[in-house]
């Protein structure tokens, strides 16, 4: 049976890599700095990962590793965010 | 409860679909990034609400102190630091996947996990930890901590391939046999060992791919992680971001006419060694001109055409050149601004810059919008850019940057080159562009020396 909810996981890989190869070959060369920060910070979803980890309190080793796994994905997800709203503020039309 | 977070993770991943649509024109992009960030909140409370989280304070802790890196260094950081600042970013990420890879599986006393999930904590481990030590050195290479130069070493690719092979001999046994711990904690070390490895003999203006290939590496390690957890916003997300690192990493390899192969394996070293020594050698003549006949030179032109480099960013210059081409439209002249695609240390790095200087996007030319127009340009002014305006690369089957796509600014009327010194660019070429009858080189800072032009054109 968990082979088959592995081969449905690969689909819903696969399907999202063509939805972000489609939307991101749209995205203009004058924003792909914001793009990178900005998917960087998409990546930093792992703190789904990291929470429950943290929260669970299975066992030292792992509550520790669960806290690290936080910090670094918090890092990645809130300096992403802020960082490509400051880019973003600033790319204006006169 | 269940359903409610499913439907909420579900409603998550299309916040970040139409997130990066949105970052498609840079109208909507604030809007588009808001979004993503939207669903990212989302995601993170739900997620508080899952039953398998019983306490609260390692949580809070790691929230607090993790927001609090994270927004000092986004707030702290300078536009041109940019590059590092994903560098870093990317680090993060992909240690965080690799970590808690690595916490699922410690969270058992005796491993006994289904094949699928111990495949996927092998990979999002090996593909974490690369990209966590990968980001680093990038970093590293990047603020000039660690050496920016091509770094080669003997069997390098064989030794490369040997670390690989053995993460994956030792990955397959720990899933043949899941208490063997060590195993796993190999495979952390040797993958640590490998980013390093994979990395620094890149050289520095090679760092758009390199960065580019880590933030893909970033999103599919989160991908990973969504297979061991068995979250669907994981896999969505993260394959999102794998995509997007992809694209734009060949976008920086066809900018270069080099193959991910050759740029990954530190190429051009061979032409960096053999036109140092010839740029040591003669010295062919060339043409200056000096801040005063340059503002004439301004003065008299009707479409300017300025072409940055990675020197901009290196002398902050992108204030003073917002003042150029305001003075120049204040007289009439046209301005526009030609960016190669791998000009500077990570894709997208000069518009960044110029956007910071209140530079209007519009103004903002892709090579192939603007490479059929300098024929009808009377002035190229080109800022700290080097090698991706060498008409070598046209027709030098010789050169190492031969079938490279480059700005035609020789077919201009003028070019002015601005460059502290006749010192060779990073493929360590000599650019015949310098040495053409049309092409006159403006020496100095590329800060000081605009400044002082803009106040000669004022004075005129």
């Amino acid at each position: 049976m968990e082979i088959l909810d592995l081969i449905m996981q690969i689909y819903v890989f696969v399907l999202a890599i063509f939805v972000g190869f489609e939307l991101i070959t749209k995205v203009p060369p004058t924003l792909h700095t914001p793009l990178m920060s900005g998917s960087n910070a998409i990546s930093g979803i792992t703190i789904v990962g990291a929470l429950i980890v943290a929260g669970e309190g299975q066992n030292m080793l792992s509550t520790i590793l669960g806290l690290v796994a936080l910090i670094f994905a918090t890092i990645n997800v809130v300096g992403g965010y802020l960082v490509t709203d400051r880019m973003l503020k600033m790319f204006k039309k006169k | 409860m269940q359903i409610v977070s499913y439907i909420i993770y579900l409603i998550a991943s299309i916040l970040f679909i139409f997130g990066i649509k949105k970052l498609g024109s840079p109208k909507t992009a604030r809007q588009g990034n808001m979004l993503s960030s939207i669903g990212m909140l989302l995601a993170v409370v739900i997620t508080l609400f899952d039953h398998m989280i019983i306490t609260y304070e390692w949580i809070i802790a790691g929230l607090i102190i993790g927001s609090l890196i994270g927004s000092l260094m986004a707030l702290k950081v300078q536009m041109t630091g940019m590059p590092q600042m994903v560098g870093l970013l990317n680090g993060f990420g992909g240690g965080a996947s690799a970590v808690v890879a690595l916490g699922e599986f410690f969270k058992v006393d005796t491993p006994n996990f289904e094949i699928n999930i111990i495949i996927t904590i092998v990979l999002s481990v090996l593909i974490g930890a690369v990209t966590f030590t990968g980001s680093f050195i990038a970093f590293g290479k990047l603020q000039g901590i660690v050496t920016g130069k091509v770094v080669k070493y003997p069997l390098q690719n064989t030794i490369n391939v040997l670390l690989f092979v053995v993460v994956l001999a030792a990955g397959v046994f720990l899933i043949v046999d899941q208490t063997q711990i060590e195993l796993l904690l190999g495979i952390v070390a040797v993958s640590l060992l490998l980013g390093v490895l994979l990395v620094l003999p890149i050289g520095g203006a090679d760092m758009p791919v390199a960065v580019s290939l880590l933030n893909s590496y970033s999103g599919i390690a989160a991908s990973m992680t969504g297979f061991v957890i068995s979250n669907n916003m994981l896999i969505i997300a993260g394959a999102l971001v794998g995509a997007s690192g992809i694209i734009l990493t060949l976008i920086m390899c066809r900018g270069m006419n080099r193959s991910l192969m050759n740029v990954v394996l530190g190429g051009w070293e061979s032409a960096g060694a053999g036109g140092a020594a010839a740029g040591g050698g003669e010295q062919k003549p060339h043409k200056s001109i000096d801040s005063e006949e340059l503002a004439m030179l301004f003065d008299s032109a009707s479409s300017v055409v300025i072409v940055p480099g990675y020197g901009m960013a290196v002398a902050q210059a992108q204030h003073a050149i917002r003042d150029l081409a305001n003075i120049l439209e204040s007289k009439g002249i046209k301005v526009r601004f030609a960016i190669h695609p791998v000009a500077g240390r990570m894709p997208g790095h000069m518009n960044v810059l110029l956007a910071e200087a209140q530079v209007s996007y519009d103004k903002l030319y892709a090579l192939e919008d603007i490479n059929d127009d300098f024929p009808n340009t009377d002035v190229v002014f080109v800022v700290g850019a080097n090698d991706v305006v060498n008409p070598a690369a046209r027709h030098d089957q010789a050169s190492p940057i031969y079938g490279m796509p480059i700005l035609n600014v020789d077919y201009s009327k003028t070019v002015i080159v601005n460059k502290r010194s006749m010192n060779v660019g990073y493929a360590g070429i000599d650019n015949e562009l310098f040495y053409l009858d049309n092409t006159l080189m403006y020496f100095g800072d590329a800060k000081d020396a605009i400044s002082k032009l803009v106040n000669e054109i004022k004075e005129l």
